[in-house]
């Protein structure tokens, strides 16, 4: 995966993730221009689209759209899964999530993505193991202290 | 100082402003806040603020000056620093800041730090974003974190030596030692960013595969992983829809796929596993598809037995007959990329295919119709172009230059009868005029002139289509010149195929006269109006005058090229009387012997055919050396014949030059020197000529030879398939495919072509003259290769196009044609 987006229907990022080296210029433009291609999908399209490059995975959850820019190789449909992988562990986190809660919650929608995949990739594949790290790293944090924990 | 505001009551300020201006007010006042704040160098509150900073990056604001505080941060002790700093840093933080390099030291620590999710916080960060120094530095500290047993620890590792091998290759043979085991593990996750890691040493390394085939054996651990996953039980911790471990079967599939390539012992060894896979895989859901599909992949990338790969053909078949678009979409994408090898398996499901054409979704639309083009072949063409026709008429604009395209391609490869060959022109240029590309103008006025007995049918059909509409440039062209040449046939009513309409001489020239004055007409098309006209005074014998005084009319306007039309046909009256018939004669029919690129044709004397042979001295020597072009130079003086076009007819003499350049001495005022004379059976037409006969030339055999990827430089790659003719064993037909992956267009581009004697080359219209950026289309071309000695197959090729404002030219050879191409 080169990057993933998340943004609402009035074109509001919510979230943004880049696996690749890019300044921060060409990134605003590209979020840009993507965020106009797929908002300008009507609802019965397909999923997938070409752009640049690069194959684009998207699916809207509610007033989320989750967008993933993937490379020529990489599986559509798994990708999909993905996304709905990382919907699931959003909504058990937050308990039934809504864009309210990426809002203002950034951080933690940003720290859960990075439990989940790293450059790109699955790092777990179990919901359990990725929700159960978050959960032991926010309890460090609460407790400002550090513990030893395997 | 008050404590500066939390980073919720920020969010929840800033999305109270009911306007931009309002909201960039708030933002400048916290910056202004968040500022002072950080000069003040305080510990306490360095975290909220930097938070708060990265809401506001995400808005679009400037963040810049938080950049260093994010470094503090992850030098902080305190978890909460750590975990804020170092996504500050992946998010405002890249390699192109000299910044980042602060961070290495810090991350170094933290990768041997007591905790494993301070650990894990630096593994995430280099792995996402490291920078090739950063990644020198740190790849020994990533490869001892890959041989821990703490799989938390393990699984990060392996993704971030991922990152570390795309940033550094030559780093990853260190790595090598740590894989041993990583495949031995119970752990999913670990399991998963291994076969990741493998993956890219693979891919990467050909080294690194061969010894992962031999040595280390991967195939058959892979084979016994992917099989507990089917056999073994419900498993609710990686269970997605009844499926167990989605995400890693589809790993184990790629990576299968990756070392059975091109390897017959890897193929074999998993041919068991992949139809187990294939046909107890659930479909109902998306999650089943996805491995099937990735399944599909690995069988036709593999070295697979038929049996298998039939299977693979037949589920993307049931995938076209899918309710989910997705599914659709992704079958399409990948009947496309197995339908030159596994040609007779794919047009079983022609039917399904061409329904998609029919789809609401326009990506599906366009990968239908690409494959449709590719399924086309002479026993299925007068059905597949009824289905091509009818969704020229009703696809959306964008779809329809590719469409036209692809129909005249098609046709000229298998036209069945020269009837139908003009009539599905006729259907496309009525229909789709205006998107018919400018150069397929010439190539349609060749093949008309080359049908003979078809001149009163088409040019009445002609006459008839632009009677009620003349907007569209194309069809108005190619009529203006058909009626030119060919309007005594159509006022004598001699049409044999259809019911001759009645026309007078007036009114043949009213319409010319119609388009000449509509400013819907272009001054191309105000050219061939007015020429046509011209010639019609040698056809016709009551309207002399009236034409005479149409063309004394335009000696004066203000179209620089009308004018001088109009002044050279007016001295042809005048002055010139004598030679006026003799000037406007029949065209002859055109030998197709070879033309170079778009099919510009040259002004000759309408002299007719090309010179007898016998006069050419046979090549005992070399060729004129003094002004040999490019090509010959390359292959050779004594072994290379040059590719002279011959005759042909009317437009512009601007692209009579390029030719001349590249032929050199070529002699256009007399008879011109034509095909080798070394071949003596070519004072009859060559085999080459029979595009337009009646017998397809082509059956559905799976041609079966792999294509070939010509040349590939610079963005620009062109490949050859290859398709032998079944009638005559010596002709091989190779259709090019021009892409470009760069990110500007390809302009003004001309394939040429050059091969060794004892061959004979012909070179049909390109479908275009500009190759799309980013790989959005494609150019493509039929090269016609006679080779009666069956010798090896070589091609020198010269390419020229403009790109990005400058001219471009190469010159490659093409030697890696496949056996079977020639043999």
């Amino acid at each position: 995966m080169r990057f993933m987006l998340l943004f609402s229907r009035q074109g509001k990022l919510r979230l943004q993730k880049w696996y690749l080296a890019m300044s921060d210029k060409e990134r605003k433009k590209m979020v840009r221009e993507l965020m106009q291609v797929v908002l300008a999908r009507k609802p019965k399209m397909c999923s997938f689209l070409e752009w640049r490059d690069l194959k684009v995975v998207y699916k809207r959850y509610a007033s989320l759209y989750f967008c993933c820019a993937i490379e020529g190789q990489d599986n559509e449909l798994i990708t999909l899964e993905l996304i709905h992988r990382y919907v699931e562990l959003l909504d058990k986190y937050f308990g039934s999530v809504c864009e309210l809660d990426i809002i203002f919650n950034f951080e933690k929608a940003y720290f859960i993505l990075d439990e989940f995949l790293m450059g790109g990739d699955v790092q777990d594949t179990s919901k359990k193991s990725v929700l159960k790290a978050i959960e032991q790293a926010d309890l460090l944090q609460e407790d400002g202290k550090e513990r030893n924990v395997q | 100082m008050p404590a500066p505001i939390r980073l919720r009551e920020l969010i929840r300020t800033i999305r109270t402003a009911r306007t931009q201006a309002e909201e960039r007010e708030m933002i400048q006042k916290e910056c202004a806040a968040i500022r002072s704040s950080f000069r003040e160098e305080d510990n306490t509150y360095r975290c909220r603020n930097v938070a708060k900073l990265l809401y506001m990056h995400m808005l679009g604001y400037p963040a810049h000056f938080g950049q260093l505080e994010c470094l503090k941060l992850i030098a902080s002790q305190k978890f909460t620093d750590k975990r804020i700093g170092y996504l500050g840093a992946m998010l405002l933080l890249d390699e192109r800041q000299d910044v980042h390099l602060l961070m290495t030291n810090c991350i170094k620590n933290d990768l041997n730090h007591s905790t494993q999710y301070v650990q894990g916080l630096a593994l995430c960060t280099l792995g996402c974003m490291g920078s090739s120094e950063m990644c020198r530095d740190l790849a020994g500290e990533v490869e001892k974190l890959l041989k821990t047993s703490n799989s938390y620890l393990r699984k990060k590792a392996a993704l971030c030596a991922v990152h570390v091998i795309r940033k550094v290759p030559e780093l990853m043979e260190m790595f090598l030692p740590a894989t041993k085991n990583l495949l031995n593990e119970k752990n999913h996750g670990v399991l998963h960013t291994s076969v990741v890691l493998l993956t890219e040493m693979c891919e990467r390394s050909p080294d690194m595969l061969a010894h992962f085939r031999k040595n280390e054996k991967l195939v058959p651990q892979l084979v016994r992983i992917l099989k507990n996953l089917i056999m073994s039980g419900y498993s609710p911790e990686h269970d997605v829809s009844g499926i167990s471990d989605p995400f890693l079967q589809v790993r184990i599939l790629r990576l299968l796929r990756i070392l059975g390539r091109n390897d017959d012992d890897s193929s074999e060894a998993m041919n068991d596993i992949l139809a187990q896979v294939a046909t107890n895989t659930e479909t109902s859901k998306n999650v089943g598809n996805a491995i099937l599909y990735e399944t599909v992949l690995t069988i036709m990338d593999i070295k697979s037995e038929s049996g298998l790969r039939v299977l693979a053909i037949n589920i993307l078949g049931r995938f076209l007959l899918n309710n989910d678009k997705n599914i659709r979409y992704v079958a399409l994408t990948s009947l496309l990329k197995t339908v030159q090898t596994d040609h007779n398996a794919v047009q079983r499901h022609r039917s399904t295919i061409v329904d998609c054409l029919k789809d609401l979704d326009v990506s599906i639309k366009r990968r239908a119709m690409e494959l449709s083009f590719a399924l086309v072949n002479g026993n299925n063409i007068r059905g597949m172009m009824k289905e091509l026709l009818y969704f020229l008429d009703s696809c959306e604009p964008e779809f329809k230059a590719d469409c036209a395209s692809g129909i005249f391609l098609a046709a000229e490869k298998y036209a069945p009868s020269k009837r139908w060959h003009i009539d599905t022109i006729m259907r496309v240029l009525t229909t789709a005029g205006s998107y018919v590309r400018d150069d397929a103008v010439p190539n349609l006025i060749q093949l008309i002139t080359n049908s003979v007995e078809m001149h009163a049918y088409t040019v009445q059909r002609l006459y008839k289509a632009i009677l009620g509409d003349y907007s569209q440039q194309p069809l108005v062209q190619v009529a203006a010149w058909c009626i030119g040449e060919y309007g005594d046939l159509l006022v004598s009513g001699q049409c044999e195929e259809e019911e001759p309409i009645q026309v007078t001489e007036d009114e043949v020239l009213d319409i010319l006269e119609s388009v000449l004055i509509s400013n819907m007409s272009t001054s191309v098309t105000r050219g061939y109006a007015l020429t046509a006209i011209m010639k019609l005074s040698t056809r016709f014998s009551c309207t002399v005058n009236r034409i005479k005084k149409v063309v004394s009319i335009y000696g004066s306007s203000i179209d620089v090229e009308l004018q001088q039309r109009a002044v050279e046909y007016n001295a042809l009256f005048k002055k010139y009387d004598h030679m006026r018939s003799a000037l406007l004669e029949r065209m002859p029919v055109m030998e197709k012997v070879t033309t170079n690129g778009p099919t510009d044709i040259v002004q000759t004397n309408g002299e007719t055919e090309p010179a007898p042979l016998e006069t050419k001295p046979p090549p005992s020597g070399p060729q004129p050396a003094s002004q040999a072009n490019d090509l010959l130079d390359l292959l050779g003086g004594n072994d290379i014949t040059p590719i002279i076009p011959t005759v042909p007819t009317s437009k512009p003499a601007s692209a009579g030059g390029e030719l001349l350049d590249l032929l050199g001495d070529l002699n256009l005022t007399g008879a011109p020197p034509s095909a080798p004379a070394s071949v003596p059976q070519l004072s009859q037409p060559p085999f080459l000529l029979d595009g337009l006969s009646s017998q397809p030339l082509f059956n559905d055999i799976a041609s079966g030879i792999p294509s070939i990827t010509a040349y590939s430089k610079n963005g620009l790659k062109i490949e050859f398939t290859f398709e032998r003719s079944n009638t005559n064993p010596s002709v091989t037909v190779i259709t090019i495919q021009a892409s470009n992956s760069t990110e500007l267009d390809m302009t003004d581009f001309v394939f040429q072509a050059a091969v060794p004697k004892t061959f004979q080359l012909q070179l049909l219209s390109p479908s275009s003259s500009i190759v799309p950026a980013f790989n959005t289309g494609t150019i493509t071309q039929v090269i016609k290769v006679l080779n009666p000695q069956k010798q090896q197959l070589r091609m020198r090729i010269k390419l020229t196009y403009n790109h990005k404002g400058s001219a471009m030219q190469d010159l490659a050879e093409v030697n890696n044609f496949p056996p079977q191409s020639w043999q």
